[in-house]
């Protein structure tokens, strides 16, 4: 995130103006609030105006601010404070936005990002040649199942490869956006497992059969204790059959469960020497002798600020130097 | 009420007290930079934090909760907070190093240092190390206007300045945009701020952000002498505090009273120090051959005894005061006029209606300043308070926004900062709400307490009209203002004067008397030629070319319009150079103090009239200022009474709205056109003609 300004004065036009629906759309959000609180209709009213223009122009952030009855300073405020208002044009015909959070990230987002860097523009925001399109990373979109995935308008587009979604892009710059079919571009249904079901793939064996509840006991045949006996061997199988026991093999732990188990004996990926030289590094900018800063604890005399050295601790109320050094 | 222990100290606080004022109630200090006490709760610079026992095991933001917030202990103790555990002491300094991380360590070059809140918090609460390695934010300096310079860098966004202009001042332009590490504190598109109080915010900045462009690179705070005296740039009478370094104004700040401007000044206020530097007068000049040549003070002194010996005396010689004149230069004046035989004299504006018959209660704003804020109701005729005293028209704003009195306006349809009700602007409107006809007669005729707050534009038609309006405008107003569900007490005739010499002008009879006639009649003799000498004390607000063959003392301070027409110039000193009295429009009487010396030759007007009179061999009865001062209070002794306001009676109020109204049509308006060129001091302003050029909209917002 950087600071976002309104785009430049000569990029903003004169005026702008609420569409007839938008207009009446505008009005009856304002309407669910109790009358003089129509300034809570603010971000809606003010996203309704992005997707009608695109982005939000000066001129549109003083149209709904006089609409809200409202000082423009303070939609300026909620305008630039929401990184989903774009405060300046973007393409004309779709703006991609790649999400770059951790999952996203790990599953090839960044490559994702090379699409758009290479096809679209090198810079974020910025248009391609015809200025039909433009892209910008954000954060979790919040579908990681189907990482990695992109979302152009109110779809999104999953399980990308940087050649499906440069067949995407492709569509979207010929201006057959509308052919694509947003969701999984893989044979996936919705978030459930690639390529079909995986588990729950038996049919359920167990039948429910109907019993009657049942009927009190007759108070003649209490000693009858029936279930008692039947308890115990189902106690004994079950610690028969207990996974998990001290003295198990290795081999016996799935892959999933424990993958670094797998590949001990394989070259580190990060250099331990590189890493510690990086961190005796920074403690050295930054002072750091490895002991506790004592001056910001609790029990912080001032006895440990230099100043105790400089006037051999004869200050007042600073703890005393040795005799002899005095 | 409400107990509970701070520090273990048990206190009785009420119990609206947020946890921050009970701990000061107790005399524990809580460090805060966000929090004041007259602008809304924020809770953002988490500076304030304390413990709360039995709380959250997290320190608790004391200026945002309150002290009914807490609950009692186990067994009904009360509950208990401390200001002084490693758990605060800890919180303390992990916020300001926090607050530091972004802050430049610029203190060696920015004009807060030394009066720094955040230089004196690092210093008491903070650590002396630093953990931060990595690059410090840069942020954009900011556009707000002539007065306020900005330095963002070092802005620890505590949003008081937004709260300040959008709360007191009444103006919604600067805002936070951004968020998180990109947060900036701008006005919209960094225009101007339109708002004639947008210099307290400077005060109110705790850092070194917002600081004054005029003053900036001037002086540092240790150097200044510091005087505390009285504003006169308006008839408020703001309470201030000149710095001075040598012989020169540095810097005007506000003191605080409550009475009259808590703890706000108007930009006039603060910024007109460059004004009395400029075009000051600093030794007599007489006309020669059409010219006006240096002289000196007994080549002057000789030049008027001339003209009067010539003149015969009496009423043939007359005096007018002007705006800036205090309680001591017109009583010298007088007694020199009285002395000559002449009633000539006056210090109100041209066709004023209120007559010397009139009681004290007509020319004062009998609720007083601090009583707006009790009105049930406000009726403004003739005046525009945000032009002609900034800080009544914030205290009408205040009043609004806590219990939204209802308030209409006669007059300028203008923006006030809050809303009101417009009638009209004419004498018609007022007399039909006096008849009870219109549906704010019935606000005024329901409430117990009614301001009616008549503007000078209403009582003072300039030459060309006739007393009898500005006259039946009292009358009118007095009959709105004693209303017979006025409550026992109060007094709402409210006289807003826009000079703060006028009401001490008044006071002490500064008006016509043993046939002498008002200032216009005055000017009007001149021009005809039955005038001979005319004295001007500093009055460079009525019409020079209108004064004919008269010979024109002027006994002032700036090359204003009077010097321009003067035949004799005798220069003086501005309000920062003499010990005065002044009389507020509330009628409460203040002591300005001498904070420097007038420039070159210029002296002091008592003592100017003083020496004259022994030029005229009629030397006046006192030789120092203590003896002037024993003779004023011996004929007048409220004068005597600093800081308060002699008792005044509705009865006088009653009285005047007896009076027949023969009046049928007026229109009222306000007299200040600009507010940033009201007198001759900001006239010569240099800042003041910057703001009035942008206020004018002859020069673009951004540079």
């Amino acid at each position: 995130m950087s600071v976002r300004r309104l785009a430049d004065e000569a990029l903003q036009p004169a005026t702008f103006a609420f569409t007839k629906e938008n207009q009446a759309w505008a009005e009856k959000k304002m309407a669910e609030y109790p009358p003089g609180r129509q300034q809570s209709a603010v971000i809606p009213v003010l996203f309704r105006a992005q997707q009608q223009q695109g982005w939000v122009s000066r001129a549109a952030i003083e149209t709904v601010a006089r609409l809200l009855d409202m000082p423009y300073i303070r939609v300026l405020e909620v305008a630039t404070f929401y990184t989903q208002f774009l405060l300046r044009p973007v393409g004309t015909v779709a703006h991609i936005q790649v999400c770059g959070t951790t999952p996203c990230m790990l599953r090839g987002a960044e490559d994702l990002r090379h699409v758009c860097e290479r096809r679209i523009n090198h810079e974020a925001f910025e248009t391609n040649a015809d200025g039909t399109l433009s892209w910008e990373e954000v954060e979790c979109l919040g579908a990681c199942v189907n990482a990695p995935l992109v979302m152009i308008g109110s779809d999104t587009y999953e399980d990308l490869t940087p050649e499906s979604f440069e067949a995407i892009l492709e569509e979207f710059a010929a201006g057959k956006g509308s052919s694509v079919k947003p969701g999984p571009q893989i044979v996936r249904q919705f978030a459930a497992a690639e390529g079909g079901q995986t588990t729950l793939l038996e049919k359920p064996t167990a039948t429910r059969t109907y019993k009657p509840f049942p009927p009190p006991p007759a108070p003649a045949d209490a000693p009858a204790a029936a279930p008692a006996p039947a308890a115990a061997p189902a106690a004994a199988k079950v610690e028969e059959a207990a996974p998990t026991k001290p003295g198990r093999k290795r081999g016996d732990v799935p892959e999933e469960a424990a993958p670094a188990l797998k590949e001990p004996r394989l070259a580190p990926k990060a250099s331990v020497e590189k890493a510690e030289s990086e961190r005796s590094k920074a403690d050295a900018e930054a002072k750091a002798d490895g002991k506790p800063n004592k001056a910001m604890r609790d029990d912080a005399t001032g006895a440990e600020s230099p100043a105790g050295k400089i006037d051999a601790g004869k200050a007042p109320g600073k703890p005393r130097g040795k005799k002899g050094s005095v | 009420m409400a107990n509970i222990k701070v520090d273990g100290q048990l206190v009785e606080v009420p119990d609206y007290y947020t946890l921050m004022q009970a701990a000061e109630a107790a005399g524990a200090e809580i460090p805060r930079f966000c929090y004041h006490e007259r602008l809304s709760v924020a809770g953002n610079c988490r500076m304030c934090l304390v413990e709360v026992k039995g709380g959250p095991p997290k320190p608790q933001a004391s200026c945002a909760m309150g002290v009914k917030d807490l609950r009692p202990g186990p067994n009904g103790e009360p509950p208990e907070i401390f200001t002084n555990t490693p758990m605060v002491k800890k919180a303390r300094e992990g916020v300001m190093e926090f607050l530091l991380i972004n802050h430049p360590l610029d203190c060696p070059i920015c004009d807060q240092g030394g009066e720094c809140d955040l230089q004196d918090q690092a210093m008491a609460y903070g650590v002396d190390k630093n953990r931060f390695a990595e690059n410090k934010r840069a942020v954009e300096d900011k556009y707000l206007g002539p007065l306020v310079k900005t330095s963002m860098n070092r802005c620890i966004h505590c949003t008081r300045c937004v709260r300040f202009t959008t709360e007191v001042a009444g103006i919604t332009e600067m805002g936070l945009t951004g968020r998180g590490e990109d947060a900036e504190i701008t006005s919209y598109l960094e225009r101007a701020l339109s708002s004639e109080l947008q210099g307290n915010v400077i005060d109110l900045c705790p850092v070194g952000a917002l600081t004054s462009k005029p003053y900036a690179f001037h002086a540092r705070p240790w150097e200044l002498v510091k005087t505390e005296t009285i504003d006169v740039m308006d008839a408020v009478g703001s309470n201030i505090r000149v710095d001075s370094r040598g012989r020169e104004v540095m810097r005007i700040l506000p003191r605080v009273n409550e009475a009259i401007n808590e703890e706000w000044i108007s930009d006039k206020t603060r910024f007109i120090w460059d004004g009395l530097k400029s075009q000051r007068l600093d030794r007599p000049y007489v006309r020669s051959g059409g010219k006006l040549k240096p002289a000196s003070w007994d080549e002057a002194f000789s030049a008027i005894a001339k003209a009067i010996k010539a003149s015969g005396g009496g009423n043939r010689v007359g005096a007018i005061a002007g705006d800036l004149a205090s309680v001591e230069d017109m009583y010298a004046l007088k007694a020199l006029m009285t002395s000559l035989g002449s009633g000539m004299t006056d210090s109100r504006p041209a066709m004023s209606g209120i007559d010397p018959s009139m009681p004290r209660s007509a020319y004062i704003f009998n609720p007083t300043i601090a009583g707006i804020e009790e009105a049930d109701a406000i009726l403004i005729v003739g005046a525009n308070p945000r032009k002609e005293a900034a800080l009544v028209n914030a205290r009408i704003r205040k009043a609004w926004r806590a219990k939204s009195t209802p308030i209409a306006v006669i007059g300028d349809q203008a923006d006030l900062t809050y809303d009101y009700e417009y009638l009209g602007n004419g004498f018609a409107t007022l007399a039909d709400l006096a008849t009870g006809k219109g549906a704010f007669a019935e606000v005024l005729a329901k409430a117990t307490k009614p301001l009616i707050i008549v503007g000078e534009g209403a009582v003072s038609h300039g030459a060309a009209k006739s007393k009898q309006i500005g006259r039946d405008t009292i009358a009118l107003a007095a009959r709105l203002a004693t209303g017979a569900n006025v409550a026992e007490g109060w007094n709402g005739f409210a006289l807003l004067h826009n000079a703060a010499g006028r009401v001490g002008g008044l006071d002490i009879g500064f008006v016509p008397h043993n046939g002498g006639v008002c200032s216009a009649d005055q000017i009007g003799l001149a021009g005809d030629g039955k005038l001979d000498v005319l004295f001007l004390l500093g009055a460079d607000e009525y019409d020079m070319s209108a004064m004919g063959k008269a010979f024109v003392v002027y006994v002032g301070t700036h090359g204003d319009a009077g010097a321009h027409r003067a035949d004799v110039i005798l220069p003086s000193a501005t309000y920062t150079e003499k010990s005065g009295t002044y009389v507020n429009t509330e009628g409460r009487v203040q002591m300005a103090e001498r904070a420097v010396f007038p420039p070159g030759d210029a002296k002091e007007d008592w003592a100017i009239f003083r020496a004259l009179s022994s030029v005229l061999a009629r030397p006046l009865p006192f030789n120092s200022l203590s003896q002037l001062r024993a003779a004023i209070y011996a004929e007048f002794p409220h004068l005597g009474r600093i800081d308060q306001i002699a008792a005044r009676s509705v009865d006088d109020v009653r009285k005047l709205a007896g009076a027949t109204v023969k009046t049928k049509t007026a229109t009222f308006a306000s007299p200040v056109s600009d507010f940033y060129l009201t007198n001759p001091i900001a006239r010569a302003s240099a800042t003041m003609g910057e703001c009035a050029a942008l206020q004018a909209g002859l020069r673009q917002a951004a540079e």
